[in-house]
Formats: C-alpha cells, sequence, structure tokens
C-alpha cells in the first residue's frame, strides 16, 4: 500500500507535468464543451436543453480521450523509451505499477467529467445530473472499460512516434460517429453500424439515460453488457500480450 | 558467500540463431567485470538474461545467489541496472526522479549523496529534459545506485559520450568499487575494458573467447608486433625476436626494392589482443 501510494503520486506528477498530454486527453473535451455550449447549450436538442444534451457527449469523448487515449499513449511511449523495461528491473511489482497507472487515469477522468458537468451548470444554466449515484457507477464503469481497452491497445503499436496520431485516429472518429459531438440521427446508417460496434456509443447512451431521463444503471443492462464485454475483453487481451520491453530493434 | 554471479553453460538461441553458445564465467563480490565483445557477440543477450529480462535455454545461473528467471523483489532490492539505451521522464527533476526510483526500496541512499556521486550536483533541480547526453547517463547510473545495490549492471555505459564525459563516467564507475559494489560492465571500448576492469572476459559469436585481467590477455600474445602496407594490404607479424624479425624483413625490402609503408613497430595493447580474437575466422 505504501508503495501504491507513493507511485500514485509520482504518475500524478507525471501527469499533471506533461503538457501536452494534459491537454489533448484532459483539457480538450473541457475545451468543447465550452466551445459546443456556446453555440448549442441554451438552444433544444432531442428534447433536452442544449448544455444538459452536450454533457453526455462531452462525457463520452471524454472517457474515450483520457482513459483510452492518454493511457494508450503514455504506455507506448514510456514501453518504447525503455522506463517500463527499467521499472521492471526495480523492486516495484508490476501489478502495483498497472494499479497506480489504472488509478491516475481514473483520477483524470472524473475530475474531467465533474468539470464538465460543473461548467455545464454554471456556464449554460445545465440541471444537476438526475441520478447522480448511478452516473457515479456508470463513469466508474466506462473509465475501467476504455483503460482496460487501451491497455490492450498498447499491443498493437510498435513505435512512439506515430503512437498519439494512430490513437487518435481511432478515437475522434469514433466519437463522432457514436454521438459525442451531435446526434446521431443524421448519420447515414452505415456510419452508425461502426459506432454500434464499439462501446463508446452505448457509454454516451448510458450516461445520457442517466444524466437526462433520471434512468438508474440498472435499468440499462444491454449497454452495461457491451461496455463490461469490451471492458473484460480488453483485459484479457492485455493479459496475454501487454509487452514490458521495446521491440527489438 | 564470495561469488556474486555463477554462469555456467549458458545457452540462449533465438529460432535459429544461436546467440549465447555455452558461455561460464563467475564475478567475485566487490570485482569490476567487463564483457567485452563486437555487436552481436552475446554481451547484451548475456547481461539481460542475469538480469532477468530474457529466459535461457540452458545452463546454470546464481546472481547474489539466486536464479534471475525465478527472482522476486527482494532480489531486486539488491540489483541495480543501467540499461544500453532507454530515456527517462523528461518532465521531473534530478531530484524527483530519484526520489521517486528509491520509494521502491526498503533502504534506498539518500538522493543527495547518490547526485554527488555521479557529479549533477548543479543539476539537481533542473527537469530531465535539459540536461545534455552525458548528464542524462549519469542521471540513468543515480536510478541504478539509489536503491544502494550490492550489485550493478552496466550495458554499454559511455558509448556516443564524449572523450571527457568518459572520463568523468570512469571517475564514477571506479568510485563503485570503493563503495564496495559488485559491477558487471559491457562495452566495445577496449581502454575502457583496460582502465576499469579487474577481469575481461572476450565473447566472439556467443562464446567466451578469452577471460582474465587486462594484463594477462595482453602477454597472452607475442609481446611485439611489426606492421607495415604492402600493396595497400596491411600485414602484422607478431613475434618473440622482434630484431631478427625486422632485419629480416627490411633485408627482403631492400634487395627487392620495395618500400615497407606505415612501418611500424610496438608492443601490443588490449585492443590488438581482442583484434586478434575477434576477426580471426569470421562467421
Amino acid at each position: 500500500m505504501r508503495l501504491f501510494l507513493h507511485e500514485l503520486r509520482g504518475e500524478l506528477r507525471l501527469y499533471v507535468r506533461s503538457r501536452e498530454l494534459a491537454f489533448f486527453t484532459f483539457l480538450l473535451p473541457i475545451l468543447f464543451l465550452v466551445i459546443l455550449g456556446s453555440a448549442y447549450g441554451d438552444e433544444e436538442i432531442e428534447g433536452h436543453l442544449g448544455a444538459d444534451y452536450l454533457v453526455s457527449g462531452m462525457i463520452g469523448y471524454g472517457v474515450a480521450s483520457t482513459a483510452f487515449a492518454g493511457l494508450a499513449i503514455v504506455l507506448v511511449i514510456r514501453r518504447e523509451e525503455g522506463i517500463l523495461k527499467r521499472l521492471r528491473a526495480t523492486p516495484l511489482p508490476a501489478f502495483t505499477y498497472i494499479a497506480a497507472v489504472l488509478a491516475t487515469t481514473m483520477i483524470a477522468f472524473l475530475v474531467g467529467a465533474v468539470c464538465i458537468v460543473a461548467l455545464a451548470v454554471t456556464l449554460f444554466g445545465g440541471h444537476f445530473p438526475k441520478s447522480p449515484v448511478s452516473l457515479a457507477v456508470a463513469l466508474v464503469l466506462g473509465g475501467a472499460c476504455f483503460a482496460a481497452i487501451g491497455i490492450g491497445v498498447t499491443t498493437f503499436l510498435h513505435r512512439s512516434e506515430g503512437a498519439s496520431a494512430a490513437i487518435n485516429a481511432v478515437y475522434i472518429p469514433l466519437s463522432f460517429l457514436s454521438g459525442a459531438f451531435f446526434s446521431q440521427g443524421g448519420f447515414p446508417r452505415f456510419l452508425t453500424i461502426a459506432a454500434d460496434i464499439f462501446p463508446l456509443k452505448y457509454f454516451i447512451d448510458l450516461v445520457a439515460a442517466i444524466s437526462l431521463e433520471g434512468e438508474q444503471i440498472w435499468e440499462r443492462p444491454v449497454e452495461v453488457a457491451v461496455i463490461a464485454v469490451w471492458g473484460l475483453a480488453g483485459t484479457a487481451f492485455a493479459l496475454r500480450r501487454f509487452r514490458w520491453v521495446p521491440r527489438e530493434g | 558467500m564470495s561469488r556474486a554471479v555463477v554462469v555456467e553453460g549458458l545457452e540462449k538461441a533465438y529460432g535459429e540463431v544461436r546467440a549465447v553458445r555455452g558461455v561460464s564465467f563467475t564475478i567475485e563480490t566487490g570485482e569490476v567485470f567487463g564483457l567485452l565483445g563486437p555487436n552481436g557477440a552475446g554481451k547484451t543477450t548475456t547481461v539481460e538474461i542475469l538480469e532477468g529480462y530474457r529466459t535461457r535455454d540452458a545452463g546454470r545461473i546464481e546472481v547474489l545467489g539466486v536464479d534471475p528467471a525465478t527472482a522476486g523483489s527482494a532480489w531486486r532490492e539488491r540489483i541495480g541496472v543501467v540499461l544500453q539505451s532507454g530515456s527517462l521522464y523528461p518532465q521531473l527533476t534530478v531530484v524527483e526522479i530519484l526520489r521517486l526510483f528509491g520509494g521502491y526500496y526498503e533502504r534506498p541512499r539518500d538522493v543527495g549523496e547518490v547526485i554527488g556521486i555521479v557529479g549533477l550536483e548543479e543539476k539537481k533541480d533542473q527537469r530531465v529534459h535539459t540536461l545534455s547526453g552525458g548528464q542524462k547517463r549519469r542521471l540513468d547510473l543515480a536510478i541504478a545506485l539509489v536503491g544502494d545495490p550490492e550489485l550493478v549492471f552496466l550495458d554499454e555505459p559511455t558509448t556516443g559520450f564524449d572523450p571527457e564525459a568518459r572520463r568523468r563516467a570512469w571517475d564514477t564507475i571506479r568510485s563503485l568499487r570503493e563503495l564496495g559494489k559488485t559491477t558487471l560492465l559491457t562495452t566495445h571500448y577496449l581502454d575502457e575494458a583496460e582502465r576499469l576492469c579487474d577481469r575481461v572476459a572476450v565473447l566472439r559469436d556467443g562464446k567466451i573467447a578469452a577471460l582474465g585481467r587486462p594484463a594477462e590477455l595482453t602477454g597472452a600474445l607475442p609481446p611485439t608486433e611489426i606492421r607495415y602496407r604492402l600493396d595497400g594490404q596491411e600485414v602484422v607479424v607478431r613475434t618473440e625476436e622482434p630484431t631478427r624479425v625486422l632485419n629480416e624483413l627490411t633485408a627482403e625490402a631492400l634487395r627487392s626494392g620495395v618500400e615497407l609503408e606505415a612501418l611500424e613497430v610496438s608492443r601490443p595493447s588490449l585492443e590488438d589482443v581482442y583484434l586478434s580474437l575477434t576477426q580471426e575466422s569470421p562467421r
């Protein structure tokens, strides 16, 4: 436990100090909320105040960028630069290290989500989410699922250069397709099929149902199941294939 | 327990390539031991097996009395590792990164003391990304020392250094001996091995081609070398009787009117031993 807290402190400091990463994975969803909120915050979208509607989309974009993309990029860079290899030579257990990295990711994502809700309420007259406890559970579930997929995806990336470009090419289009920025209503069918495969759309729908409609998380078993299955698949893949050392030159 | 490292009949293949073919050596506690050899000779493979990064195909290994393949955190408390390449968290300061790594150990060394050993006092509050290449390597070494290890692995610690930085690094490595550390060093610089190591093993094609104190290795060759160029080809003659050989050589050259270009008479250095071991019968 001492080691976990020590590493967690170190990881939080590293996260805060890595400006580029913090901007793209943490601040960007908040920035988009402010920009989109200024444009559509007081309009009505699908029967809800624009600011309220944007919250679930931006939390969805946030989980993809903070938990999935940010974590995957950091781990690929650390692996290819030999930092993970070096850590394996210290007495810090692998489990403790991964736990601290995951906790850091989760904290960043949750702080980001709280900021999004707070800004929507204070700047654009949004409403406080209707079922806060269910929302918190959904956020933890989503954060864990996307972090697991992020760790799993590191096994497909072999160089630190270009890692963030490759990751961005996956999650930014997926965020659009999954309705993070705009309603999926106007999208052609073949685009929404792609979104149906991945868990992001289900996470956004789940958050929207909880925060807009006041549903509880257990009233949405399909969404929860899809997210959980993706999370478990990511975990299983990460356990089998995760590498600590760079690819041989 | 006086032997820090025991390696017996170590074998490792990558597919068809037999990278390490029956390597055996021991390192005494407190010794600075050098593994020398050209790229691809099996140095890094051997060291990474000893560090616990790679598995072996055959052989018996003890590092601080433990098999690295099954060693745990308690064993990692006692070793320090400097990898051949790799970078560190660029956004932390020297002190912060040493505190972070020091925190992984039960009984870390004082961070200020470690900074003093590697000579980074003036940079201690600077972020890592502002350090020069040589300073980063010294920080690498400081991280390997912060856990106060008994055994330190240094994989090519001065590759890419300018001469001044190398001399500073050598002083630091010498100070490891004064601290009572056992050190395993790989290098392809002969002068480095000659100056720093108590004993040296020369690896070639995954086998030990020579093993001993640098002075013993140079003593294994005939004491004098005569070099010259003939038709653009370098010729090296090693002999116990330089006077007679030189006389015959120059007499023959005079008679046939040939100039022996770049004629040189010298005593062999470790470099010559190394070249004679690593260049004959190439793969």
